[in-house]
This record gives structure tokens, sequence and C-alpha cells, in this order.
């Protein structure tokens, strides 16, 4: 493999693994702040409970969203440093202010929280949850109109002499539709991540029949976060694809392995053979709905994979504008897929649970609960493995090929040491985080809670210690 | 004054905080084994820094994300040249991350054993290798333009040299300096922020290795002057933070932990930018052709960029600064071993109002 190919081997684990966390602090922190919120404004120990259990899973995923974030903020650089030179004036900009504005209120503030039980006032103490979980939302708004700037590009022109963009119009980039779209749809889908979380826990709380009453409440605010969410992702989905269809019609050519144009398209629910031929057998049809998807009508046409690469070939020159194809159509299915079904096991699990019932049988649900531990997040990392493989050859649509953007100055054994190097590191990280929340989830709640902590703080020398 | 001077400002102004800040809890770091005799000890440095390092770490990519925005050029450059160097900093920064966090999650000395060789290897190699890298940018690497295009475009710059092209003597002397000044600055904030055993062992430390710090800092310091590109102005403000050093030393023989640690700050402080405004107008020096320099000409984003980015840097850095500095009061105390919390951790450490049954 050449220097290409390795730098886009690495971009994608490091990415898709940074990835595995954040979704899970973008939604947990919000719980854990609500929670605390719950003690604060009821004093009822039970949140209180609550609020550790989960902030302590909250904090050991962090620790590996912080340390894997910082691999990529040094990557445009090390591997992509021509594609830096070439976007720096544009792209560069979101990112100095997400650390600026987003960074430092999300640590600053996680570390007061953290070490703060004990001598913050209890509001203080509760304010600066919510200023981490803003500062989590600040970041995921900057580095998404960074991305959508990649997929859409604005606010810019391309200096002739020097052959670099220019921004022109910072505005156009923070705020065009491609970036408020992607966050809208990546919040709510970071929320029904967290959400069946959350609620697959409690669940299976109540399935070992412990800690019940703690727990319940559990089950209801994750379940109910979910439901919601889910309608919010299947909203901000359907915009955002007519946005994409604007922007990208390629993707979403590729997205339903679409060869010809198509009037009345349907959306192939699931499909047998290859779908990077042309001869892939649909096995379940939905008429007119990418159509509807595409252009907000079922009889709308939706343009073909060859149509648009001759239109590509006219428009930039000989070249292959075809992205990988079942990747593209595949994760597009899997993106909607796992995360419905994480739905729909919240709608069992508030039916199962209704009026403080707790049955004990049921090995489905049972199987199913350790499912959406897992399904939604692989679910929403589909959901970016086809955003950013659709986007291919492009790393920015229309004006950069990724194979211009690679470093020219170093070597594939370079890169094979990185990638080796990194590989193995989060492999064995990832060991270790998954067998310490699966220990901290079997501990369970504290048991015993002092009923007002502030009050024992002062009369105590002993202090606070996190680590 | 010109935009790309503020910015050249502004990046020397991160670096400065980022060494000063993140300067000592990577101290704490590499004193772990050496002061940290028992775990109780070593407990109780870690949550020395428990509360900011996160926070102090930021200033690095800030420094990072600001370099990008405003000398893209000069971030491409060097991460791209200094490929493997940054690769392991990373793979450090990663292990020293994770220690902090996860080294009590288990009641087992052998897990914290080993997070605790993670905590000391993730904060020696990066401060040995910021030293190295700012040695580099300094000192001079092979930067030349691509074979076979555009000598004139600065975009076509790049690092032609290898990994151990980096191990040069000026950049390992740079490297070491940052090592021990660092090691010294984190046992002075020690001896500032806990009581006790970890206070005493800290403070007979530092008059160890304080001057041999000091050595290693003046010896590389004046070296630097022959890259100077003012020595009138760098050379007055190398010998002011030498003196500071030498006060913050003595501070700590009169008890007056505050000041010793002001004054060791002060050094970091002057030293660094001594190194920046010898750099100046340069970025990045070429030691093939100074024509190859990237410079804050040649490797800036345009006006409008630097406009926007000022504005926001203007507004948002007091705000920062601010409430860092917050936090550093809500956690003023002095901590020691007498007040770790004897039940046992059992993993469940973050939990002091919890009895553990
Ligand atoms: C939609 C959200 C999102 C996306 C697409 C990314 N990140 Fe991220 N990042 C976060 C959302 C986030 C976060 C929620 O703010 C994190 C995750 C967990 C955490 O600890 O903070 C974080 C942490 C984090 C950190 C550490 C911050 C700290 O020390 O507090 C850095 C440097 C980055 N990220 C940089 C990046 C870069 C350069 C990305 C592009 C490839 C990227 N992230 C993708
Ligand atoms: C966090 C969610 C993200 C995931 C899971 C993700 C995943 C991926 C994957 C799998 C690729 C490889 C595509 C290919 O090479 O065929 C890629 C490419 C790329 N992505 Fe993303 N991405 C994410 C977010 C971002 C963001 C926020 C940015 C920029 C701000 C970004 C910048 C890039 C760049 C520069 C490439 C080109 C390099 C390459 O092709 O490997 N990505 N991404
Ligand atoms: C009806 C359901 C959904 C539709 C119609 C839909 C549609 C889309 C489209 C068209 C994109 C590509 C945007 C682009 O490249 O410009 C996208 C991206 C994405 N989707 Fe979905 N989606 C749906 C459900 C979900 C679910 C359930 C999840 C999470 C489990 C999810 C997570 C994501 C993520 C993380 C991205 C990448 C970020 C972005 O570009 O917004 N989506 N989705």
């Amino acid at each position: 493999m050449d220097v290409l190919d390795l730098s886009r081997w690495q971009f994608g684990i490091t990415t898709v693994y940074h990835f595995f966390f954040v979704p899970i602090t973008l939604g947990l922190v919000w719980f854990v702040a609500a929670f605390q919120t719950m003690w604060v404004v009821t004093g009822r120990e039970k949140y209180l409970k609550l609020t550790k259990f989960f902030g302590k899973l909250f904090l050991i995923n962090f620790a590996l969203g912080v340390v894997t974030g910082i691999v990529q903020e040094f990557q445009f650089g090390m591997n992509w440093s021509d594609y830096s030179r070439f976007v720096g004036d544009v792209f560069g900009a979101p990112l100095a202010m997400e650390g600026l504005l987003a960074f430092f209120l999300e640590s600053t503030f996680l570390g007061l929280w953290i070490f703060g039980w004990d001598r913050l006032p209890k509001k203080v103490h509760l304010a600066t949850i919510w200023a981490a979980a803003v500062g989590t939302m600040l970041s995921a708004y900057f580095i998404l109109a960074a991305n959508a700037w990649m997929q859409h590009p604005v606010g810019f022109e391309v200096d002739q002499d020097t052959g670099r963009a220019v921004l022109n119009d910072i505005g156009a980039v923070l705020f065009q539709n491609t970036a408020i779209i992607s966050f809208f749809h990546t919040m709510s889908a970071s929320f029904l991540v967290a959400g069946t979380g959350v609620a697959a826990v409690g669940a299976w709380f109540l399935m070992k029949n412990r800690q019940i009453d703690i727990f319940r409440p559990a089950i209801k605010v994750g379940a109910v976060v979910t439901l919601i969410a889910a309608v919010a992702v299947s909203i901000t989905g359907d915009i955002d694809s007519k946005i994409m269809v604007q922007q990208q019609p390629m993707k979403m050519a590729a997205a339903e392995a679409l060869y010809e144009s198509t009037t009345r398209a349907p959306f192939s629910v699931l499909t047998v053979g290859d779908v990077s031929g042309e001869n892939a057998t649909p096995i379940l049809e939905i008429p007119g709905l990418l159509s509807y998807l595409s252009t907000g009508s079922f009889d709308g046409t939706v343009e073909g994979i060859n149509e648009l690469q001759a239109r590509y070939e006219t428009e930039y020159g000989a070249g292959n504008y075809v992205p990988n194809v079942p990747i593209t159509y595949w994760g597009f299915r899997l993106m909607i897929g796992l995360g419905m079904l994480g739905a729909a096991w919240s709608l069992w699990a508030l039916w199962r649970y209704r009026g403080g019932r707790n049955p004990q049988k049921g090995r489905l649900f049972a199987f199913s609960t350790l499912f959406v531990m897992l399904g939604p997040l692989l679910g929403i990392s589909a959901g970016w493995i086809f955003t950013e493989m659709g986007r291919q050859p492009w790393v920015v649509f229309g004006q950069q090929l990724t194979a211009d953007g690679v470093s020219p100055s170093i070597t594939a054994t370079d890169v094979w040491i990185s990638l080796i190097g990194f590989t193995l590191v989060y492999g064995i990280l990832a060991i270790i985080e998954v067998k310490l929340i699966l220990k901290y989830i079997r501990a369970g709640a504290p048991e015993t809670v002092v009923e007002d902590p502030f009050k024992d703080a002062q009369s105590n020398d002993k202090l606070y210690f996190a680590y | 004054m010109e935009f790309v001077n503020v910015w050249f400002i502004l990046i020397a102004v991160l670096w400065i905080g980022y060494f000063v800040l993140d300067g000592f809890d990577l101290g704490v770091g590499i004193l772990l084994p050496i002061l940290g005799r028992d775990d109780l000890r070593r407990r109780v440095m870690i949550n020395a820094i428990g509360p900011v390092w996160d926070g102090n770490e930021v200033w690095l990519l800030v420094a990072g994300g600001a370099t990008f925005a405003a000398f893209p050029l000069w971030y491409a450059t060097m991460f791209s040249g200094f490929y493997l160097a940054f690769f392991v900093l990373l793979l450090a920064l990663i292990l020293r991350g994770v220690a902090f966090e996860y080294r009590s999650k288990e009641d087992s000395q052998s897990w914290r054993n080993r997070w605790d060789i993670a905590i000391f290897i993730g904060s020696a190699l990066p401060a040995f290798l910021f030293g190295v890298a700012f040695g580099n940018v300094i000192g001079g690497s092979p930067i030349e333009p691509l074979p076979g295009t555009d000598a004139a475009n600065a975009a076509n710059f790049n690092y032609a040299g290898n990994f151990f092209d980096l191990l040069n003597p000026f950049s390992i002397a740079v490297g070491l300096m940052t090592l021990l000044i660092f090691t010294t600055h984190g046992a002075i904030f020690l001896a500032l922020k806990t009581s006790g055993e970890v206070r005493e062992s800290a403070r007979s430390l530092i008059y160890k290795i304080g001057p041999l710090a000091a050595v290693v800092a003046v010896v590389a310091l004046l070296w630097a002057q022959s890259f100077s590109e003012r020595v009138a102005i760098t050379l007055p403000m190398v010998l002011v933070a030498a003196l500071a050093w030498l006060g913050a030393i003595w501070l700590t023989r009169a008890g007056r932990d505050g000041w010793a640690f002001v004054l060791s700050s002060t050094t970091i402080l002057l030293a660094v930018a001594a190194l920046f405004v010898g750099l100046f107008p340069n970025v990045m020096v070429s030691s093939i052709d100074s024509a190859f320099n990237l410079t804050i000409d040649n490797a800036s984003s345009a006006g409008y960029t630097l406009t926007v980015m000022t504005w926001v840097a203007v507004i948002m850095t007091p705000i920062v600064v601010i409430y860092q500095g917050w936090t550093y009061w809500v956690f003023r105390k002095r901590i020691s071993t007498s007040m770790i919390p004897d039940q046992p951790m059992a993993g469940r450490s973050d939990d002091r109002f919890v009895s553990t049954k």
C-alpha cells in the first residue's frame, strides 16, 4: 500500500474510533446534568445515586474521547499536509474556534465538576456540569461546520497565484445549511445512542431485580429521550437528504446503487447480489420513497450514477467520480436500520415496564437489551462512514481530490509505523475501557450516599479525592 | 500593527501558556516515581494536578489549531515534517491522559503500577520532545521545495530530512532543557500545593535539580543566541530568565512557595518569549537555504481570516483566563496524605460520600 492508502486507513480508523466515544459523551453528559438537577430540585437520594452512577461511566468514556481527539487535531498536518495547505485559511478557523470556545469550557468545568463536590456550593457545582455540557455541544458544532465545508465548500475563493483557498465569508462557513442540518442530525443521533444506552442499563438492573427503585426512572427517561431523538433524527435526515441531493447528488445515487436516472425511484430496503454491479436484485422495495427523500415528491426524478459520472467528467476532467458503492449503500441502510431498532426496543421497554411492572421472563428482551447497548452506536458510525466515503474521491468536494491532499514528505514506512502503533494502542485501550465500563455497570449505583454531602464536607478535613 | 504580527505574538502567547501550565503537570508526572514513594503520596501528587491538567492541555490544542488557522503552511510543514516525533508525542499524551482517569478505577497494586509507568513515560517524553521540536524550528531543519516544483511558492516547502535528523545536538540540548525545567517547575508546584511529606521531598529535590536545570538551560539558551535574529533583545531576556530561576530556588528556601512558583513561571515565560523574538519574522528556519524559510508572510493565512480570528481570540482568551484562574482559586487548598479518605478505594475513589460496604 502507498502513503495515500495507508493514510486513509489511519484517518478512517482513528476517526471512527474517536467517534465511538463522542456520541456517548454528547448525549450522556445531558443525562448526568439532568439527574443532578433532579437531585438538587427534589432532594431525592435516588437521583444523586443515578448522577454518580452515570457520571462515572461518563468519565470513563470521556477520557478516551479526549485522548483520541488530540490525535485528530494534529493528523491533518501530519498526514494531509497538502490538504492543510490548501484549506488552512478556511478550515483552520472553526478548528481554532472549537479550541477557544469549546474545549477550554468542557475540560475546565469538567475538572471543577469532578473535584468540586465538596468545594463548591451545591448550585454552583450543578452549574459546572451544565457548562461542560454546553462545551461538548459547541465543540460538535464547530467541528461539524468544518466538516460541512468539506462536503460543500462555501465562503471562499481560490487564490490564482498560490493555488490556496482563501476565506471571504466566515458567516457562510459557520452557518450554511449543511452545517446546521448535520449538527441537528448528529446531535439527535447522539441522544438516540445515549438514550438507548441509559435505558438498556436500567433494564439490565430490573431484569436482575437489583436496585429497582433507582433504575426504573433511568429506563423511562432513556427510552422517552430515545423516541423523541428517533423522530428528530428522521426529520433532520429527511432534510439532510434533500440538501445532499442538491450538493452531492452522486452520494445519493451511490447510497441507492441507482445507476440510471429514475422517476418515481423506489428505496430498496434490502438487496441481494453485488450492488457495485448493475445486476443486483432488490428483495424489498418501497415505491417512490427515494424520490421523496431526494426531491420531496414521490414522482421526482433521481439522477443515476452513470449520468452523474458523465457530467462530472465534462466538468472536472477525466477520472472516476463514483464512490465505493457497496459501502455507501450498506452504510446508509445500517445507519437507519440500527438506529431505528434502538427506537423500537425503547418502545418495547416502555411497554414492558409500564405502570410499575417488572416481568422477569423474556429471553428475547434480555438479548435485545444487550444488542441496543451497541447497535445504535454502530449505526451512528455507519452514518459517518457513509457520509465520508460517499464524498470520495473528493476530500473537499469539487475542489481537491483526496489523493492530492496527502503529505508529500512522509514515507510509507512512517505511516506503517504510526498506523500499527495507533491501532495497537487503541485496541488495548478498547479492551480496558469495555472491561471498566462493564465493571462499573455491574457494581451498580452506590448503596448509600450521605444525605447532604455539602454539609458533611464542612465538618471534615478530609477532602474530595477523585483520583 | 499588521495582523500577521499579532498572530505571531498570539501563537507565542499560547505556547507560553501551554509551557507554564502543562509544564508543571508534566513535571509532576515525571516526578511520580521519584517523589511518590508509596501509593498515598502518588495519589496526593496526582490529585494536586487532577482538576487542572486537562484544561492545561487544551492550551496545546489551541496552539495547534491557531497555527493551522493563522499559519497553515507552518502547521502543514512542521507536523508532516516531524511526523514520527509527533506520533510518539501523541502516543505519550494518550497514555498519560487515560492513566490519570483509570489508575484508581481498579483496586489492584499492579494495575496502578502499570498506569504510573504510563504517567511517567507519558510526561517525560513530551517534556523532552517539545524542546526537540522547538530546537529544530529555531535552529533550522532541512526544508526545501519539492523537486520539480515552483521554488518561489512556499506551499511547496517540505521537510526533506528523516526522524534522526531531528535529534541534532542543539535540539537535544533544548529538549534536555525543557525536560529539566518542567521537572523542577513541577516540584515547585508540588511545594506550593501540598503539605507534609510530599512537600518536604519536593523542596529538597528543587535544590538538587534546580541548579542542574539552570546550567542546562543557560547552555541551550546561549546556544540559541547564535540563531537569534536580534541578540540585543533576546540575550537580556535570557539573563533575566536565569535570574528569575535562581530567585525561584532561593524563595523555595525561604518557604515562599507562591512567589517561587511565580518566578519559575516567569523563567519559562521569558525563555520561550526569547526564542520567539529570536525567530521572528521566521516561523520555521530552513537549514538548506534561507530562501526556503517559512516566514510570517509566506506561511500565513490571508488578512480576512486573521481579522476574524483576532476578534475571536481577543474576546475569548481573557474569558478563558478568568475561568481557568477561578479553578485554581477553587482548588487553592494544600493537600496532603493525611487528607486522603481512609476507606479502601476499591475503584470507587471518586465517591467519598459513598461507603463501600
Ligand atoms: C460531532 C462531534 C465531534 C466530531 C465529529 C469530532 N469530535 Fe472531537 N470531540 C468531540 C466532538 C466531536 C467532543 C464531544 O467534544 C469530545 C468527545 C469526547 C470528549 O471528551 O470531547 C471531543 C474531543 C476532542 C478533542 C480533545 C478535547 C479536549 O482535550 O477536551 C480534540 C482535540 C478533538 N476532539 C478534535 C477533533 C477533530 C480534529 C475531529 C475531526 C476529525 C473531531 N474531533 C471529530
Ligand atoms: C467523527 C465522525 C467521523 C467519522 C466516523 C469519519 C470517518 C471517515 C472515514 C471512514 C474516512 C475515510 C474515507 C476514505 O478515505 O475513503 C474519512 C475521511 C476524511 N474525513 Fe472524516 N469522519 C468523521 C468526521 C470528520 C470530520 C469532523 C472531519 C473534519 C473536520 C473529517 C475529515 C476527513 C478528512 C480530511 C478525510 C480525508 C482523508 C481520508 O480520505 O481518509 N472527518 N472520514
Ligand atoms: C430516517 C432516518 C434517517 C435518514 C433519512 C438519514 C439521512 C442521512 C443523510 C442523507 C446523511 C448524509 C448527509 C450528507 O452526507 O450530507 C446522514 C448522515 C448521518 N446520519 Fe443519518 N439518517 C437517518 C437516520 C440516522 C440514524 C438513526 C442515525 C444514528 C444512529 C444517523 C446518523 C448519521 C450520522 C452520524 C451522519 C453523519 C453526519 C451528517 O452528515 O449529518 N442517521 N443521514
